[in-house]
């Protein structure tokens, strides 16, 4: 059993102790949006938010986080899905399979958290998440779109 | 569950529910949905309209990142004069397609073929659609169907003002002969063809209600993991099922064929985790010795070996590289890669003794109902296939190896919904993957400096040997040659040289190819291209004039080289220590060129700025989707350059996960201007011809940065210091 704190609810979930964050959120609450991608903390598919902070939610245990601590996953970044990161994403067609995006939002939100506007080479440096379909020029300008900064189409 | 289902499965219902009789297991469908459906005409295969106007435009192929779903439907709505806004899409299913006599052609979703081969007949399906409409208008208001125009999801007569919507004449225009001339529209009059339209599936892939295989959720589902042996040609020798079993929420283990063993759990991480108890010993078989070594030994023998395979020639090469007095040789390298889509494979199956279902992720969706079939035990008519979007596809999906797997494991739990995900380590050890070949090239210029005689020996793997036997011809596998063919519209080899050879000695290692995205464009483009370079300097020429002197026979190609060299700023002073590389091919119809800006640090430190890129596709059916395209595949195609490569030891894969196969990052995506210049009058691909200049534009850079020629991929392997 784990209690957590998910998207601003309190979560009593059926999991083994030594089950990774993402597991717990995939299988036993039910939020999908956040993806496996390596399970080693390499790729950033599982990117969540903890007190704030991106976190890849593959690599720790639930067993490791209390109910103090705040989780939100992509479901519950922005009551209507309407973050300026998602608005960003959606006005420059960012996504191509989509399965890297959950991530890609989630390290861009903490980004823009505590650096509301940052460089380019500042984006290129702290979002390390994998995204095999290559949209990586287009999250640059969905990121530097949705904290006021230029981000024409492309 | 997903929209896209429902609606999928709607469709189903309200096209043949009669012909393949009832599911058997899936998504409770409210009474009104029932209802909705049969209500809901189809004016044909292609096209469904609402009675609120909603057009469901059925989309057979796949969409896996490439755009292909919104440009089809573009196409469709396009003949169809649909209002845009009201389109959806929705997959018809591969038995769907079997019952009824393969009228969606051909469900496969590679080669980037989505767009260019279905074209011409989903576009007759959407002008068929607006003919029956206006004519049912006609019939309605007893006038002629001349005098009715179909306009924005409207038929409208003009005399006497009157009009109607679509969803009002559906049910009428259901009920009348399609008609047997259906007349397209020039391309050039396109309204919502060929624009830059934002795509229909964005916004569920920005909020995590995007639904991927991996994600698929039932009443009652278990979870599976599964191992399979590591060796290539090995075997299950002996494993601890009690182990595995005693282990929470484990509920059985099922040994899959001879080469593997799953584990099934209430919860993945539980079956992934218990995998480890059941201590598999394995049988590792005849390759456990083969290695990356002697892998390259196998084919540096092929690259002198006296038999091979010609796949493109005129004059005699080999007389005239004896006499020439002038020769240059090099040998280049293409190492294995895997595909490692983002989502690792996996597929969900409920099987029965009389009926069997799977939903997957899939590049050919009755490619997957064939292997549900067979490890079903079943007859295909009994046996379903349900299209689930997928994180990634490249090639990997079009290969059935999970589907096969998952109904196996479903066939001992019969009426259980079990869902097969691979871990990632699986993922990378039992990939299809990009073939690995060597490349001598042996060139002879004249006094002059022109190339008088090329000979061109490719030694290595064949993909169609490996895959589909059947289709090679008289041994030969003729894919080899990608871009380097004798005329033809897909894979030209543009150069005008009086002598020339181009030949395979096939050595197939036992690793199992696939098709990876580009395919045999990638290592053909950088050989040729690279080499090309190669021989302008030695001929003292710039790389640019000496491509274009013997481009004339190849104006199409020409021009997209011409693109680049200008947009590119070629032979222009470029800023304080960069320098600029180009490379051209035609590959999938298309033509292709890139122009790469780099530097690299006197430590060796490589840093790709810019690649302007042009494609000529012939057709464009969403400029903004082509030029997304081109910097995916950059990205993908620059991952191989510089990272890439599978390595063999003791008969297995020896990188497990990102760490040791690196993927490219944010940092070193360089800028990408894309031209995109359709010319007209042909159909190309576009998901993988740019693909294979980005690579050899950047080492022909690299030469020009550090004065090192890079002949063999990845770079990481490479010592680029210089000065
Ligand atoms: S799945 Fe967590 S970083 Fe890859
Ligand atoms: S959009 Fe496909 S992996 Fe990023």
């Amino acid at each position: 059993m784990a209690k957590l704190n998910i998207n601003g609810r309190v979560h009593d979930l059926k999991v083994d102790g030594d089950t990774p964050l993402l597991w717990a959120l995939r299988e036993a609450a039910g939020l999908t949006g956040t993806k496996y991608g390596c399970g080693v903390a390499q790729c950033g598919a599982c990117t969540v938010h903890v007190d704030g902070a991106a976190v890849r939610s593959c690599a720790t245990p639930v067993s490791s986080f209390t109910e103090a601590q705040k989780i939100v996953t992509i479901e519950g970044l922005a009551p209507n899905g309407n973050h300026p990161l998602q608005q960003a994403w959606v006005a420059l067609d960012v996504p191509q399979c989509g399965y890297c995006q959950s991530g890609m939002l989630m390290a861009a939100a903490a980004l823009l958290k505590d650096k509301p506007r940052p460089t380019e080479a500042e984006i290129r440096e702290t979002v390390t998440n994998i995204c095999r379909c290559g949209t990586y020029n287009r999250v640059v300008a969905g990121i530097q779109r949705a904290s006021g900064q230029t981000g024409a189409r492309g | 569950m997903t929209q896209q289902i429902t609606a999928t499965r709607r469709g189903f219902l309200a096209t043949v529910s009669a012909g393949l009789g009832a599911f058997t297991l899936g998504f409770p469908i409210h009474e009104a949905d029932a209802q909705l459906a049969a209500t809901t005409p189809e004016i044909n295969a292609w096209v469904v309209i609402k009675p609120d106007n909603t057009i469901v435009i059925r989309i057979a192929r796949s969409e896996m990142g490439q755009g292909t779903l919104t440009g089809l439907a573009q196409l469709v709505a396009e003949e169809l004069n649909a209002d845009w806004s009201k389109v959806t899409t929705e997959y018809p299913t591969p038995g769907q397609n079997l019952a009824r006599n393969r009228v969606w052609g051909d469900f496969s979703t590679g080669g980037s073929r989505g767009i260019r081969e279905s074209n011409e007949y989903v576009r007759k399906g959407g002008a068929a659609a607006r003919m029956m409409l206006v004519q049912a208008a006609a019939a309605a208001w007893n006038v002629p169907v001349a005098e009715c125009r179909a306009v924005n999801s409207t038929v409208m007569h003009s005399a006497t003002r009157r009009t109607a919507t679509y969803g009002s004449l559906a049910a009428a225009a259901a009920r009348l002969t399609p008609p047997t001339d259906v007349p397209l529209r020039d391309p050039k009059d396109w309204s919502i063809a060929g624009k830059p339209l934002p795509r229909l599936d964005t916004v569920d892939k920005t909020n995590g209600k995007q639904v991927y295989g991996i994600d698929l959720k039932m009443p009652g589902m278990l979870n599976a993991a599964i191992r399979d042996c590591p060796v290539f040609g090995g075997k299950v020798k002996s494993f601890n099922a009690a182990a595995a079993m005693a282990r929470p929420g484990v509920k059985k283990v099922v040994r899959v064929g001879e080469t593997a063993v799953a584990v099934v759990a209430e919860h993945w991480w539980q079956a992934h985790k218990a995998l480890d108890a059941l201590a598999i010993q394995w049988d590792e078989g005849p390759n456990a010795g083969v290695s990356s070594a002697t892998i390259a030994a196998m084919l540096n023998e092929g690259l002198t070996a006296e038999a091979a395979f010609v796949g493109n020639s005129n004059g005699d090469a080999k007389d005239a590289l004896a006499k020439s007095s002038r020769k240059v040789e090099a040998t280049y390298g293409f190492p294995f890669q895997n595909h490692a889509t983002m989502e690792p494979m996996n597929a969900t199956a409920v099987w029965r003794p009389e009926r069997c279902e799977v939903w997957c992720p899939t590049q050919n969706g009755e490619a997957s109902l064939a292997a549900a079939a067979e490890a079903a035990g079943l007859r295909p008519q009994q046996c379903e296939v349900h299209k689930v979007h997928l994180g990634g596809g490249f090639g990997r999906r079009g290969w059935q190896d999970f589907v096969r797997q998952a109904v196996t494991i479903a066939k001992e739990m019969p009426g259980t919904p079990i869902k097969l995900l691979w871990s990632r380590e699986e993922d990378m050890l039992h990939g299809r993957y990009h073939p690995v070949t060597a490349c001598k090239l042996t060139a002879g210029l004249d006094a002059a400096g022109n190339l008088e005689a090329l000979h061109i020996r490719i030694s290595g793997q064949s993909i169609i040997a490996g895959i589909a036997p059947q289709m090679l011809q008289g041994g030969m596998d003729s894919r080899v040659f990608q871009g380097l063919a004798k005329g033809g519209n897909e894979f030209t080899f543009g150069y005008g040289v009086p002598h020339l050879l181009i030949d395979h000695a096939m050595r197939n290692p036992p690793v199992p190819p696939g098709f990876w995205r580009g395919v045999n464009l990638n290592q053909n483009a950088v050989y040729i291209e690279c080499f090309i370079d190669e021989l302008a300097h030695a001929a003292g020429k710039d790389a640019l004039e000496f491509r274009r002197a013997m481009l004339r026979g190849a104006p199409k190609q020409l021009a997209v080289l011409n693109a680049v060299a200008e947009k590119g700023n070629w032979g222009k002073p470029a800023p304080a220590g960069h320098h600029r590389g180009l490379a051209a091919i035609m590959g999938y119809g298309s033509y292709v060129a890139a122009c790469a800006e780099v530097s690299v640090s006197r430590a060796g430190e490589l840093k790709v700025h810019k690649i302007t890129a042009a494609t000529d596709p012939g057709h464009a059916v969403n400029p903004q989707q082509i030029a997304a395209q081109i910097e995916g595949s950059f990205a993908y195609g620059l991952t191989a350059l510089m990272h890439g490569e599978i390595t063999i030891k003791g008969g297995r894969v020896e990188q497990e996960n990102f760490d040791t196969y690196p993927i490219m990052r944010m940092d070193e995506m360089p800028a990408v201007e894309s031209i995109v210049m359709p010319s007209g009058g042909f159909w190309g691909g576009v998901g993988e011809p740019t693909i294979a200049v980005a690579a050899p534009a950047v080492m022909n850079a690299i030469f020009r940065a550090t004065g090192k020629r890079i002949r063999h991929l990845p770079l990481k392997q490479a010592d680029l210091r210089h000065g």
